[in-house]
């Protein structure tokens, strides 16, 4: 609970440090909206910011203990299906986790505080389903 | 702001970013599930990281006109837009594809660096869902908001 708390707070300042410095919004589902119509800038905030979580995630795996999951495998289709969902979703909601649920918020707006609701209500109802309803992947 | 300056703001950014994700459990999809998981056995630690991310967050952004200036003050709060239509279809489809498989796009591009396949699967068909997002945008564009992206 402590380290989810800290976890959070890095994850604040990196928005504050962005917004301080560049009044840049760390969005990583627009970051990535932005990198994917050309042209990209080669030295902008968001190909680094983009590189700078890829390295994080290989240091971390490199000097600290593996992140393990407890999860059944789920097929290759599911997968696919909800990584289609999540890119076409966040493009067309404008946002996701970080740029609605933190940056978005925390300046107060009301369609972050919307989305964030939304998007959170169908992902408890799709977990609902998959594991109460149709008890697809066991008990997770 | 020169570029090499922003490209290494980009990189701090990213790198404090990515150790939040993976300290606070996100990078994780069984964590992620565990706490959308209201009806089974709810696992509320992921509401402290929106607690700590907003909390701080949220007070820098108040404090900002006081140390900046009050050209600060425009990137503090969010502009009075309207709630559309995209903006609610996109979240309910991201959230549907959340809860099917536990990640979100930072925690996906994390779990590249972290080696970890199903995540980086997830993240190849993402990408393709935003570059679907384009197709789909650019035959609609004049039906959609021109709000920026969050």
């Amino acid at each position: 609970m402590l380290l989810a708390l800290f976890g959070g707070v890095l994850i604040g300042l990196s928005a504050s440090l962005a917004h301080a410095v560049a009044r840049q919004v760390v969005g990583v589902s627009g970051i990535l909206g932005g990198l994917l119509r050309p042209p990209a800038r080669p030295l902008g905030f968001g190909l680094w910011f983009i590189a700078g979580l890829v390295l994080g995630g290989l240091l971390i795996a490199r000097f600290a203990a593996p992140v393990a999951t407890t999860l059944a495998p789920r097929s290759l289709a599911w997968l696919l299906l909800s990584g289609l969902l999540v890119g076409f979703g966040t493009r067309l909601g404008s946002g996701c986790t970080s740029g609605h649920g933190v940056c978005g918020i925390s300046r107060l707006s009301v369609r972050s505080l919307v989305a964030t609701g939304v998007f959170m209500a169908t992902g408890a109802a799709v977990v609902f389903l998959t594991r109460h309803v149709f008890n697809l992947w066991g008990a997770g | 702001m020169s570029t090499w300056r922003s490209a290494g703001l980009g990189l701090v950014c990213g790198l404090v970013f990515a150790a939040g994700l993976v300290l606070s459990g996100m990078t994780d999809p069984a964590r992620v599930l565990g706490f959308l998981d209201f009806a089974g056995d709810w696992d509320p630690r992921l509401a402290f990281v929106m607690v700590g991310a907003i909390g701080v967050h949220f007070t820098w952004l108040r404090l900002a006109p006081r140390f900046q200036g009050p050209e600060a003050r425009a990137f503090s709060l969010a502009p009075h837009a309207p709630v559309t239509r995209p903006l609610i279809l996109g979240a309910a489809l991201f959230g549907v594809g959340w809860g099917m498989a536990g990640y979100c796009p930072g925690p996906a591009v994390v779990n590249l660096g972290l080696g970890l396949r199903e995540g980086s699967v997830f993240l190849a068909a993402m990408l393709g869902g935003m570059g679907l997002y384009r197709l789909f945008a650019s035959r609609t564009a004049e039906r959609l908001d021109g709000v920026a992206q969050e």
